[in-house]
């Protein structure tokens, strides 16, 4: 395939070119404008050179705003907080509700096993708000509305059915007979799954957790729905920060730039499983 | 495999709990299910009532009025052209940009393989972000879009705040972020196709666009189905960037499923409309998740296979 033309390979650079500059531009220039006073922001025509300030970061961190019409507080780290919480919880729950469900559904055929898999994989490609709206009363009615526990609970939406289809991939690709010869040993079940199939799929099981946790940080539905102000995560809050700032755009960009770091952080540590966990486990990369 | 049939199954004690076993396992995930079953039963009861939050006294059960209701409805018309609209001018344009970034990537060389990691960042950013991000570039007094629209001497170009142009720029924000979907996805298929093929094809000198439409396509169609069903059925439900960008505005151009659902539910308080809505959107949801499933899995055995 090394008999490209000339032509064809400055073609392909310049088409590539195109293709990076389009993805990356907003992420560059949204990191750019974080460093940017309101002036520089609101100065025409828009420059790239001006001298950086870390006043943005400053206000978002210490919560307070400095503006024309006194000091503002916000709350922005709050949500930072909640996002961080929120996503770890959820996934630490769905790893211990999802690895030996998924381990049950590599291993054993049992009744209604395949109905019950199916049924979590619906749940991904269900409308969310069809679940949610009603949930806004049982909640009222079980005392959920606005708490963690239950946030916590409906994420089990996003992160149940990634664990469990792409962890039972990683035991459906271990040889049943290792688990078979610690048996024989005179192991228990339970320290055969703990010791021989646990450590097996480990990596999967990391990289489907790294996942889960990209997926819960960027949601933004359940907490609109389910959270108010002193629950919500960055995506929720965000947006509401717009709204209740005002004109400070300098410090809605850094505040996306605080949002958007460790998703994309983990996503660089974790891509090379991305593939098989954006397909839940259907394409290997 | 000789270890298993020479040796049999182990201790027979554990044999019962062997048989309880996976149900004990899968339980708690089972639990999780009618959890969120429950609240879909419930949804379903709503959109046979007449219910409005504002007059809970007046709450009865209209059958299916909400739904013959939307027969003379324009908003609901409207609600269902622009999610199809939206769903289907979103799909197109990620697959055939995809799938051209896919071809364009498909070598393995380090260079390739830094771009393809860099293009993944977009979709790694909550669509809701994403969204904000884009309204600060388009922002009619300092936004980098507005100067460079003005540039090419399109004055007062106003994006999402105009009604001729919000769907193009929401369409825009969906391209970004759910592109690099398709084109990773699409890559890992091209690059795991077998190569006798093109060699043969090569060498026999075979002209590259007959290999493309009669080697390449075929051979990728899982692939390209399996990815085009999958942005489907998230496009067709599209909520975060459109919500967080107008709200459905600027007056409904923008009204999809969701968006006009929870405008229905929250500003209007009509739960039975709003839930005959979000009905209406499973049922379109559910008939694509049947066949995008059948597809999933023959892809899943082919991966499982390979392993």
């Amino acid at each position: 395939m090394d008999t490209t033309s000339p032509l064809e390979r400055i073609l392909r650079a310049v088409a590539l070119t195109l293709v990076v500059v389009f993805f990356m531009f907003p992420i560059f220039w949204i990191f750019l404008m974080s460093f940017q006073t309101n002036e520089t922001i609101l100065s025409i025509p828009p420059s790239i050179v001006f001298s950086p300030t870390l006043s943005n970061y400053a206000a978002l961190i210490t919560g307070k705003l400095q503006t024309a019409a006194g000091t503002l507080d916000i709350a922005f780290m709050r949500n930072l907080g909640n996002s961080i919480f929120l996503s770890v919880t959820s996934v630490a729950v769905a790893l211990v509700l999802g690895v030996p469900a998924a381990y049950a559904f590599a291993r054993h055929k049992f009744k209604g096993s395949e109905d019950i898999a199916f049924t979590l994989l619906s749940f991904r490609f269900a409308p969310p708000l069809l679940v949610l709206l009603p949930l806004t009363q049982y909640f009222q009615w079980l005392g959920l509305s606005n708490t963690y526990f239950g946030l916590i609970w409906v994420y089990q939406l996003i992160c149940l059915p990634l664990i469990l289809w792409i962890v039972r991939g990683y035991f459906e690709d271990i040889s049943a007979d290792v688990e078979y010869a610690y048996r024989i040993a005179g192991h228990s079940w339970f320290a055969t799954f703990r010791k021989i199939a646990l450590p097996l799929a480990g990596p999967g099981i990391a990289a489907a957790g790294l996942l889960a946790f990209i997926f819960a940080w960027n949601n933004f539905v359940f907490a609109l729905v389910l959270a108010s102000a002193d629950k919500q995560p960055v995506t929720v809050g965000a947006l509401a920060f717009i709204t209740s700032s005002g004109i400070q755009y300098g410090q809605i960009a850094s505040a996306i730039v605080l949002s958007v770091t460790p998703t994309l952080a983990l996503a660089l540590y974790a891509q090379r499983y991305l593939v098989e966990g954006l397909s839940l486990g259907a394409v290997k990369g | 495999m000789a270890s298993t049939a020479t040796l049999r199954k182990p201790a027979s004690g554990f044999r019962i709990s062997r048989k309880m076993l996976p149900y004990v396992l899968s339980l708690p995930a089972l639990l999780v299910c009618i959890g969120i079953l429950i609240p879909f039963f419930t949804a379903v009861i709503y959109s046979f009532q007449r219910y409005r939050l504002s007059q809970p006294w007046a709450r009865q059960f209209n059958w299916g009025e909400n739904y013959l209701n939307f027969v003379t409805d324009p908003a609901f018309w409207n609600t269902l052209k622009v999610s199809l609209l939206y769903a289907g001018i979103t799909v197109t344009l990620e697959l055939l940009l995809g799938l051209g970034i896919a071809l364009l990537l498909q070598r393995r060389s380090t260079i390739n393989n830094f771009i393809s990691i860099m293009l993944l960042l977009p979709l790694m950013i909550a669509p809701a972000l994403a969204a904000l991000m884009w309204k600060l570039m388009t922002n009619p007094s300092f936004g980098i879009l507005s100067y460079l629209a003005s540039l090419v001497g399109l004055h007062d170009f106003r994006w999402a705040s105009s009604p001729d142009t919000a769907l193009l720029t929401v369409v825009l924000v969906d391209i970004w972020v759910y592109t690099p979907f398709i084109m990773i996805l699409l890559l890992a298929g091209l690059r795991s196709l077998p190569t006798q093929p093109f060699e043969a094809a090569a060498l026999d000198g075979v002209p590259r666009s007959f290999v493309f439409f009669r080697i390449t396509l075929p051979m990728l169609t899982p692939y390209i189905l399996t990815a085009t069903l999958f942005r489907l059925l998230d496009s067709i439900q599209q909520f975060d960037i459109i919500y967080a960008m107008t709200q459905g505005g600027p007056g409904n151009t923008l009204t999809v499923f969701q968006v006009e659902a929870y405008l229905n539910f929250f500003q209007s308080t009509n739960v039975g409309r709003s839930a005959a809505l979000l009905i209406i959107l499973w049922a379109i949801t559910y008939t694509l998740s049947n066949v995008f499933i059948k597809n999933w899995l023959r892809l899943r055995e082919r991966a499982r296979g390979e392993a």
